[in-house]
C-alpha cells in the first residue's frame, strides 16, 4: 500500500493511502510500526492522516492499536485526524474512536501537539488542507 | 431442515437480570404506553412487539448451551452451561424422565461450560444416554471432578445413565445423530474446539470461547474454511474489537467486528453472536449487534449476511 510521511516541526504525518484491508495491513505494519519505534525519542508525537483512507479492516485497526502501545509506552501522543465517513463509522463501530484521539483535520491535531508544528503546517504551501 | 435452539447464551459466569434493572426497563416500557388503551393480551404483546428487544424481552444470564436439531429422535447439545438444566426440564417433561439419547459436544472445560451437568437431571436416570464428545484428554476427569466433594454433594456415581465418553480429533469427520460433524482447534487458554454440523443440505458452526486476531493468513484462512458457506454461524463476539485487541487481548474472546469479517469471507448466511460478556447489560448487547449490523451495510459485498444476537430461548430455523 502507499504511504506517505513528513514532519512538521517536532511532529510526524504518515499518511496511508487506500484500503487497509488484511493484505494491505501488513504492509502498514511494516511501515508505521517502525516508523513510530523510537519517535519518542526525537518528536513531539504522531499524526496519522487518514484523509486518503477508504476502509481500514479489523487487521489494519490492530496495526494502529500496536502503534498507539508503543507510543504511549515512550510517553507521547499519536492521535489520527481526516477520516473519510465510512472509516469515521468503522472507528466508532469498532470503539476505535476511545482508543485513539480523532481529529477531524490533520491541521486541528497537530495544533492539540504542538504549536510550533501547527506553525510549520500553516506555513508550508504543500500542505495539503493548509 | 435444522432447528437450532439456545439454552444459555451468556459467558464465562451465569448472570440475572436485577430489581434494579428490571424495574428500569418496567419504568420506561409504562412511559411509552402511556396513553394507550390495552384490552386483550394479544394487545399488549403487539405493542411489546414494537419495542427494542432491550426494552421488552432480555437476552437472558444462562452460559453456554445450544441446542443442534436435525429432525431425528436423539437430542445433540454443545457445551453442558447453565442453560443445560432448563433444556433437561423442557425434554423430561416432553418425554418423561428416561429412554432417550443426549449427544453433548463440549467445546472446552472451563467451568461455565460444564456447570450445567450436576443439574443434567437425565443423567441420574437409568434409560438415559450420554455420549459426551470433546477434544480434550481431560473431558473425562473434568466432569467427574466437579461432582466431588466439597464442590459438589453428589459424585459422579450418583448418574444412572448411560455415560460415555469419545475423543474427537480435529483430523476426521463423524457421524454424530444423522450429522457429519467436524471439529476444529480454536485459540484459548487450554484450548477449544469449534463444531461444524452437516445434515439434510444444511449447515451449522458453533464456534465459541475462540480468539482472532486475523493477522496469521494461514490461520485466518482455517477458519474461513471452516466457516465456509455456512446457513448459520454460532461466534464469539464477548467484547467489542477494541477491547479484544487492548485491555482484553490475550483472553480467549473475540469481537463482533471480527465475526462479521470472517463471515463475510467465508460466504456465511447468518452469523449469531453468542457468549455475551455478563457484565453488560442488554442495551449494550443490542448495541454490539446494531454495530455488527452496521458494520454488514458498511462492507458487504455481494451475498448478504443476516446478523443477529443470541438470547436464552431462540430459535432459529434452517
Amino acid at each position: 500500500m502507499e504511504f506517505l510521511s513528513r514532519q512538521y516541526a517536532d511532529v510526524l504525518v504518515a499518511a496511508p493511502l487506500g484500503r487497509i484491508d488484511h493484505a494491505a495491513s501488513a504492509s502498514l505494519e511494516q511501515r508505521l510500526v517502525p516508523l513510530v519505534a523510537d519517535a519518542g525519542t526525537r518528536l513531539a508525537g504522531v499524526v496519522l492522516d487518514f484523509g486518503g483512507v477508504v476502509y481500514i479492516s479489523s487487521v489494519g485497526l490492530r496495526v494502529l492499536m500496536i502503534a498507539s502501545k508503543s507510543m504511549r509506552a515512550q510517553g507521547k501522543p499519536i492521535s489520527v485526524a481526516a477520516l473519510q465517513p465510512v472509516v469515521s463509522e468503522i472507528f466508532t463501530i469498532s470503539r476505535f474512536d476511545k482508543v485513539l484521539p480523532v481529529f477531524s483535520s490533520v491541521r486541528d491535531a497537530l495544533a492539540n501537539v504542538s504549536p510550533a508544528a501547527q506553525r510549520a503546517f500553516d506555513a508550508d504551501p504543500e500542505s495539503p488542507r493548509a | 431442515m435444522m432447528r437450532v435452539r439456545f439454552w444459555g447464551t451468556r459467558g464465562s459466569l451465569p448472570v440475572a437480570l436485577g430489581a434494579d434493572a428490571l424495574r428500569a426497563k418496567l419504568r420506561r416500557v409504562l412511559r411509552e404506553a402511556s396513553g394507550r388503551r390495552f384490552t386483550t393480551a394479544e394487545d399488549i404483546d403487539t405493542f411489546l412487539d414494537t419495542q427494542p428487544f432491550a426494552l421488552a424481552g432480555t437476552y437472558g444470564g444462562n452460559t453456554s448451551c445450544v441446542q443442534i436439531d436435525p429432525g431425528g429422535n436423539e437430542y445433540v447439545l454443545c457445551d453442558l452451561g447453565s442453560g443445560a438444566r432448563a433444556f433437561a426440564q423442557a425434554i423430561m417433561a416432553k418425554h418423561g424422565a428416561d429412554g432417550q439419547t443426549y449427544h453433548i459436544l463440549v467445546s472446552h472445560l472451563h467451568w461455565d461450560h460444564i456447570m450445567g451437568l450436576p443439574f443434567f437431571t437425565p443423567a441420574y436416570m437409568a434409560g438415559n444416554r450420554l455420549r459426551i464428545y470433546g477434544g480434550h484428554a481431560e473431558l473425562e476427569m473434568a466432569l467427574r471432578r466437579q461432582q466431588d466433594r466439597p464442590s459438589f454433594p453428589v459424585d459422579f456415581s450418583a448418574f444412572k445413565a448411560t455415560i460415555e465418553f469419545i475423543h474427537l480429533d480435529t483430523a476426521r469427520a463423524y457421524d454424530i445423530a444423522g450429522m457429519r460433524v467436524t471439529v476444529k482447534l480454536q485459540r484459548h487458554a487450554g484450548d477449544s474446539y469449534g463444531y461444524r454440523f452437516e445434515g439434510g443440505g444444511r449447515s451449522v458452526v458453533y464456534s465459541t470461547d475462540s480468539e482472532h486476531t486475523l493477522a496469521d493468513p494461514l490461520d485466518t484462512q482455517g477458519f474461513v474454511d471452516f466457516f465456509r458457506d455456512a446457513d448459520l454461524v454460532i461466534f464469539d463476539a464477548m467484547y467489542s474489537l477494541a477491547d479484544a485487541i487492548s485491555v482484553k487481548a490475550d483472553w480467549g474472546h473475540s469481537s463482533n467486528i471480527v465475526g462479521v469479517e470472517l463471515c463475510q469471507m467465508a460466504r456465511v448466511g447468518h452469523l449469531c453472536l453468542f457468549h455475551h460478556e455478563p457484565a453488560i447489560d442488554d442495551e449494550a448487547i443490542s448495541h454490539l449487534l446494531v454495530d455488527a449490523q452496521r458494520l454488514e451495510e458498511l462492507t458487504s459485498e455481494g451475498k448478504g449476511l443476516r446478523v443477529s444476537a443470541a438470547y436464552d430461548g431462540m430459535e432459529i430455523m434452517l
